[in-house]
């Protein structure tokens, strides 16, 4: 049997928009894949924390607040720090365009906007899952 | 004199066009879906006609502006008095960049303030609270103390102009922030006016920016009831909110029952604490969202203020302001798209044609960027003329309720009332709003519309102009707004600055007050406003409830 692929949905930060968030974790599930979901409110240690417990292959971050430059970093940074570069990141939300380069050199693989169709997301963790 | 047409006459002529004409016509030229349905999954019929609203008394149902029930509006001569309030939500970086920004809204032509607060202080944390990392000024203006409520105000009267502020869970104590500025410029707090929006059960619903349980939000909440009808009265001390619960997912028709249900949900704690409905019922304000279907969204705002009359009334309101649903409106943010950003201009000026034509009391267009960063100030101009341009241009103030009698319109009122009632005998049967929260009825309903709602997207049921459908292959980028990258920086050192200079015994004394206040059952506002004037933070004033009230937890719904 094919392993399912196992992602957390998280919400990094005081941001309490997750429409977005709680629509692509049930994309994501019903596309077959194991997902979970933080809930609001989470510090970056956190999430990498319950990444690490739940032996995630793909950490999907979303941010409307605009803190996204200093938090989506601050989990890649952890997340490297505990020897887990094989996690895919993505993220989510309002980000300026200009932001995303600086984004990808930090580790976020791929940054989704608004207007995203969800299978965009479910295809592109298929095809770029590490694990 | 001429005889009219009996409804006899136009249900035998509307069978005999129905078939000789219509089922004809749509022979040749068959219609483009094969149902039309509103954004709240209503089927919407081809035509609407004198049978669909033959149940309607004009006297009873409809009225006069100004009048009972109030379907057409609560003031009698709407525009033509006064026009709406033009009230743009700003806030971002520190204080003095927001006032910066609060100058050039008023010099060019908005008519009332409207302060977003960055996340940190929607949560009670000062700047350098460890969990406000990376969010300074964001989405928001940061407000740590009185310091910064002075800066952010600096040299606007607080007399002339009213001022809305979006803070829900720690509202009391940014309103008596606010209060006490005008103090202090030996401004009557009798003339200052304005709107707190203090409406924490959306924000379990939707928003999601609480800190305090269900139950000690509530008493904070009527003790600013208590305490505006008596010392402040020309302040709404609520805006009862639909806009977060739309903006999360929900339908038009959710949006106009979760709303109402919350506004009944405060008049009967208020009403429990023995307040006087009649002193208290008149400062209860409104927030709406203007979403896409224009019509859909009229109808939602003339039923909102029908039911809250009925409702009103029943509760055994008697002054005619009580009965009044007065609201301010703002265009759907979750509409914009980051597509084509300029094209969001039209999108707003349909929303914002919604919402006056619906007898909107105050207005907020969306800048065409804020799908991409907070808007620039070009950004925000246009936005701002958008709604000058309806209003000296359009012609549509010319009358009051322009739409009232379309066989459409009342039809979709009435439509949408009846659900409402439905909603709330729903809600009746969980035991009421808060259990109804706490078992994640409202969460769950509006999680389900927004996936729906993304699926037809994503399928393109639903067209999106510029997303699913008339894409660019290369999309037009358009200036972001840049904020002062030193602002956080020298709102930490004010901060440590401020925690030296003040009186500290005198900052201790208040806020042990307010904590042996908050223990027992006094009102708060006098206890909060004596440690706002001691210059005791936004963060310390908050710690001392979070200890005494603790925290909201919410179960996570998708």
């Amino acid at each position: 049997m094919v392993k399912k692929i196992r992602v957390l949905v998280a919400k990094p930060g005081l941001d309490g928009h997750d429409r977005g968030a709680k629509i692509v974790a049930r994309a994501l599930r019903d596309a077959g894949m194991e997902v979970v979901y933080t809930g609001l409110h989470q510090t970056a240690q956190q999430i990498v924390t319950t990444a690490m417990q739940e032996d995630v292959d793909v950490v999907g971050l979303s941010l409307l607040s605009g803190a996204h430059m200093t938090l989506f970093v601050d989990v890649a940074e952890l997340l490297k720090e505990k020897h887990m570069q094989d996690v895919l990141i993505i993220g989510g939300g309002i980000i300026p365009q200009e932001d995303v380069p600086r984004l990808k050199k930090a580790g976020i693989s791929e940054v989704f906007g608004p207007g995203t169709p969800v299978e965009d997301i479910v295809s592109y963790i298929k095809k770029n899952v590490k694990r | 004199m001429k005889k009219k047409d009996t409804f006899e006459q136009i249900r035998a002529k509307h069978q005999e066009w129905e078939q000789q004409v219509y089922n004809r016509a749509i022979k040749e030229n068959p219609e483009r879906k094969p149902k039309y349905k509103n954004l709240s999954e209503v089927d919407i019929h081809h035509l609407y006609t004198p049978l669909d609203v033959s149940d309607l008394q004009y006297l009873k149902d409809i009225g006069f502006p100004g009048d009972y029930p109030f379907l057409r509006g609560v003031h009698p001569n709407l525009y033509r008095g006064r026009l709406w309030t033009m009230r743009q939500f700003a806030g971002f970086g520190s204080a003095e960049e927001t006032n910066k920004r609060y100058h050039y809204l008023l010099d060019h032509g908005e008519t009332g303030l409207s302060v977003a607060f960055d996340y940190p202080t929607l949560y009670g944390y000062d700047t350098d609270h460890p969990l406000a990392r990376g969010e300074f000024g964001k989405c928001g203006v940061a407000i740590s103390s009185l310091v910064d409520m002075e800066l952010l105000f600096h040299n606007i009267p607080l007399d002339k102009i009213t001022t809305s502020m979006t803070i829900n869970g720690p509202a009391a104590i940014i309103w008596a922030m606010y209060i006490a500025n005008a103090e202090n410029q030996k401004i009557p707090k009798k003339q200052i006016g304005g709107t707190i929006q203090n409406d924490i059960l959306k924000e379990y619903i939707a928003q999601k920016s609480y800190i305090f349980p269900p139950e000690p939000s509530m008493r904070l909440i009527v003790d600013t009831f208590e305490y505006g009808f008596t010392q402040v009265p020309k302040w709404n001390t609520i805006s009862i909110s639909g806009y977060h619960i739309r903006e999360a997912g929900s339908t038009a028709i959710q949006e106009l029952a979760f709303t109402l249900g919350d506004g009944l949900e405060y008049v009967k704690a208020a009403m429990q604490r023995g307040l006087d409905i009649d002193a208290f019922a008149p400062r209860l304000s409104f927030f709406f969202n203007a979403h896409n279907d224009f019509f859909e969204e009229i109808a939602k705002y003339r039923a909102a203020r029908r039911i809250w009359a009925q409702e009103m009334k029943t509760l055994g309101a008697k002054k005619p302001r009580s009965l009044w649903m007065r609201f301010h409106t703002q265009t759907a943010g979750c509409s914009l798209t980051a597509q084509q950003p300029e094209i969001n201009i039209v999108r707003v000026t349909l929303q914002a044609l919604a919402a006056v034509l619906g007898g909107t009391q105050s207005l907020h267009t969306n800048s065409m960027d804020e799908a991409l960063a907070l808007p620039s100030e070009k950004a925000v101009r246009i936005a701002l003329r958008t709604q000058q341009i309806i209003a000296e241009e359009s012609g549509v103030t010319n009358t009051v309720d322009p739409l009232g009698g379309s066989y459409y319109v009342e039809w979709l009122t009435e439509k949408m009332e009846e659900e409402t009632y439905k909603y709330f005998d729903r809600v009746a049967a969980l035991g009421g709003v808060i259990p109804a929260i706490e078992k994640g009825f409202f969460q769950r309903e509006i999680a389900e519309s927004a996936y729906r709602y993304q699926k037809e997207i994503d399928e393109k049921q639903r067209v999106i102009v510029g997303v699913n459908r008339y894409q660019l292959d290369e999309e037009p980028s358009i200036p972001i707004l840049k904020m002062d990258e030193k602002g956080e920086e020298r709102q930490i050192r004010r901060l440590k600055n401020l925690r030296k200079d003040r009186d500290n015994t005198k900052v201790q004394r208040h806020l042990q007050r307010l904590r042996t206040a908050a223990e027992g059952d006094d009102n708060l506002m006098p206890f909060i406003l004596d440690c706002v004037h001691s210059y005791a933070t936004l963060g310390e004033t908050c710690q001392v409830l979070r200890d005494v009230f603790g925290e909201y937890k919410e179960q996570a719904i998708y």
